[in-house]
């Protein structure tokens, strides 16, 4: 591609492990293990993978949010920030308590979290927007909240009713809604339209569509959910034991996957009218905790040869925006 | 024909005090269905149209406001231990919910062992244990000692159905088990359920929203909108040929794992699910494309159309005497 697209954030080697304490030996969880990524302005970028493969401890990563056992082991994570890269690695609670909402917002995997029961919405409302918004009058801030409820198409009354009054994906669209308020650079979701029956789904995808048309922002997502990721992703990222194994734009990914795990995750999808046997990806993933040696996937890889038993394939890039770690296409690529 | 499980006229009414709605809403309303022996059941539909509901008087969480629940011709005496003991297991879909952060994993395992009579020794137990976590790829080893903190949703998940195993139940409700499971382990998961099925006989009440896994895996299948059963029969029919307008508008809200087919039209959700639970006619004339004015006011007739059963105005002159 001739344009080249700013990179709003970045991460060099990143790793992120749980360190555990089990009487007296420690227990290393290496759930991001070496990560580089460049997610650009104006996309969304969506992540796929098992489950337990780390996806919901990359994006707590990359939001900077990280809580004991959780630790950031090694590695540099760059948000662009008034067109200037800045590590916010380094960044007191305080400074990372400021970009939170207005640089950088999350809406967690399984929302119900994020509200408090026993308080109306707009209680949430509050505490979130409250201490960012620099105005004391409360109701400035609701007409905030109230604009971006009714943009996106929500009643609303939704403020004034309590968590359990309202069904999971309205529950699920306020909270998207709630993390936009502030017109942040970069939103991230977490499984956002995972437990939604289908219908809803297509709703929330549409709304996490118009919001990064109209906010031009960054979206960064996980599900694992293929169908998901066709209808909204620009780029895909591949993440398999803590590694992002495969990228590249969506169509790409769909057309000519190039990783053996990426292989079996599209073609063991269940297709209307074929009830044929699928075969999901045989074996079981790693454990963390105890990593194979060489490429993470060798124990369950069809291709597996000797080097990558050995060896982790360093990620090469097949093309400007296909990147691969494998030794089967290391070689075909290399000679 | 044998039934191992029939719900006659089954009524739910929740009476809801609050500030958007001082009513009574009908959250299971008047559903007839049945689950064979060694059957999948599928019940799919919008959030909020009553599966758990449907799913919690089965299990006798929550009482049956009218109607009645046959368990192989029997009235279910309503007494939720009963149901467990005769073999009915259940799984949630929270599996966060299942278990109690603060207590060890394997304790669950243990306890339903205990409980159930279902080993001599402790060297039983955990054989017996490891068997039924092997079923969903996982070993004792994984979860012995372990917290839930230290699993992610779909190890729990896989590990809460090892859990409802255990009994060796004849009948599993099966409460969205895969919506926090990724594609693939969901691939293996609803493998075992139809391993389940054809090897040991045992029935699933599958409620789902992902209906290509409802198609791959069930015999039958009713879709349910706002309290009322708007279509039923086999998966051939009801998701190959669609009859009800909202059976189509599911069909075609399926995202396509295939970046050529995404969707070029919107849809509109439903405002607050009360406004349709209160509809005089059919409680999806708001949002049909198919709507006539007979719809607004009437409550649409059932049909049968073949084998399939339908709820909708626009096939009344079907309708069997
Ligand atoms: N607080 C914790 N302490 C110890 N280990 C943890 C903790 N949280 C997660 N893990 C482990 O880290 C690994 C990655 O977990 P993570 O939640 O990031 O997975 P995930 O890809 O989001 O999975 P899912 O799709 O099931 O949500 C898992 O093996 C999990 O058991
Ligand atoms: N204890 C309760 N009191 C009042 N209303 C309730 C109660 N439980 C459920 N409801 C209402 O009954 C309706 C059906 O809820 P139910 O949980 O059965 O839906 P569901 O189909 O399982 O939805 P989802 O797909 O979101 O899990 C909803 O409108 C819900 O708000
Ligand atoms: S590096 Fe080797 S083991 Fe790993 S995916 Fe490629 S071929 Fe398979
Ligand atoms: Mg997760
Ligand atoms: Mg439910």
């Amino acid at each position: 591609m001739a344009e080249s697209k700013q990179v709003v954030l970045r991460t060099e080697h990143l790793k992120s492990f749980y360190i555990l304490d089990m009487q007296g030996t420690q227990k290393v969880v290496k759930a991001v293990n070496d990560v580089n990524l460049e997610i650009y302005e104006n996309e969304i970028y969506s992540i796929a993978g098992e489950s337990g493969c780390g996806k919901t401890t990359l994006l707590k990563t990359l939001f900077n949010e990280i809580v004991p056992p959780q630790r950031l082991v090694d590695g540099k994570l760059y948000y662009r920030i008034n067109s200037e890269e800045v590590d916010v690695t380094t960044f007191s609670a305080e400074e990372k308590r400021k970009l939170r909402m207005e640089y950088i917002s999350y809406i967690p995997q399984g929302s119900m979290s994020v509200f408090n029961p026993v308080i109306k919405i707009k209680g949430t409302y509050e505490d979130f927007i409250g201490s960012h918004v620099e105005v004391k009058n409360r109701d400035e801030i609701f007409a905030i909240a109230r604009e971006r409820i009714q943009e996106l198409g929500l009643p609303k009354n939704v403020l004034d009713v309590y968590p359990h009054q309202l069904s999971g994906g309205m529950r699920q669209r306020v909270t998207i809604a709630l993390a936009s308020s502030l017109n942040p650079q970069i939103m991230i979701g977490d499984e956002p339209t995972t437990a939604l029956d289908v219908v809803v789904q297509r709703g929330v995808i549409q709304m996490l569509k118009d919001i990064q048309k109209k906010l031009k922002n960054t979206i960064i997502m996980v599900t694992h959910d293929m169908g998901v990721h066709a209808n909204i992703a620009d780029r895909i990222g591949i993440m398999y034991a803590g590694k992002i194994v495969e990228e590249a734009p969506t169509e790409k990914i769909f057309d000519m996957p190039l990783h053996p795990y990426t292989q079996f995750l599209i073609n063991s999808l269940p297709k209307f009218g074929d009830k044929t046997m699928r075969e999901s990806v045989p074996g079981s993933p790693p454990s963390l905790a105890d990593l194979p040696t060489g490429c993470p996937f060798h124990p369950r890889c069809p291709h597996v040869k000797d080097i990558c038993r050995e060896k982790m394939p360093e990620t090469i890039k097949v093309d400007a925006e296909h990147k691969v770690a494998c030794w089967l296409v290391e070689e075909e690529f290399n000679g | 024909m044998d039934k191992l499980l029939e719900a006659n006229n089954l009524t739910k009414r929740f009476s809801q005090g609050n500030v958007i709605s001082r009513a009574i809403l009908t959250a299971v309303d008047n559903i007839n269905f049945y689950i064979k022996p060694a059957e999948i059941f599928t019940l799919a539909g919008e959030s909020g149209c009553g599966k758990t509901t449907t799913a919690k008087m089965i299990l006798g969480f929550e009482e049956v406001t009218s109607g009645q629940l046959l368990r192989n011709g029997e009235p279910q005496t309503d007494k939720e231990k009963a149901w467990i003991t005769e073999g009915v297991q259940a799984i949630f879909q929270d599996p966060f919910s299942t278990f109690n952060p603060m207590r060890r994993v394997d304790a669950y395992f243990h306890e339903t062992v205990y409980n159930f009579k279902l080993a001599k020794t402790k060297k039983d137990a955990i054989d017996w244990i490891d068997q039924k976590l092997q079923l969903v790829g996982l070993t004792y080893q994984d979860v012995a000692g372990k917290y839930p903190s230290e699993f992610s949703g779909g190890q729990l998940q896989r590990i809460s159905i090892a859990r409802a195993l255990l009994t060796d139940p004849k009948l599993i409700i099966a409460d969205e088990p895969v919506s926090m499971v990724d594609a693939s382990l969901r691939m293996s998961i609803v493998n075992l359920f139809k391993q389940l099925r054809d090897e040991l006989g045992v029935s699933i009440l599958y409620i789902t929203h992902d209906l290509a896994t409802a198609y791959y895996v069930s015999d039958r299948i009713a879709i349910m909108f706002r309290g009322k059963i708007v279509e039923m029969g086999s998966v051939e029919d009801v998701l190959m040929n669609p009859r009800h307008p909202y059976s189509k508008l599911l069909r075609d809200s399926i995202p396509q794992a295939d970046p050529n087919l995404r969707w070029d039209s919107r849809v509109t959700l439903a405002e607050l699910e009360h406004e349709e639970y209160s509809r005089k006619g059919c409680r999806f004339a708001g949002r049909c494309p198919e709507v006539m004015d007979i719809c607004k006011t009437v409550v649409p007739p059932d049909v049968r159309i073949d084998d399939v059963f339908v709820h909708c105005h626009l096939y009344e002159e079907l309708e069997e005497a």
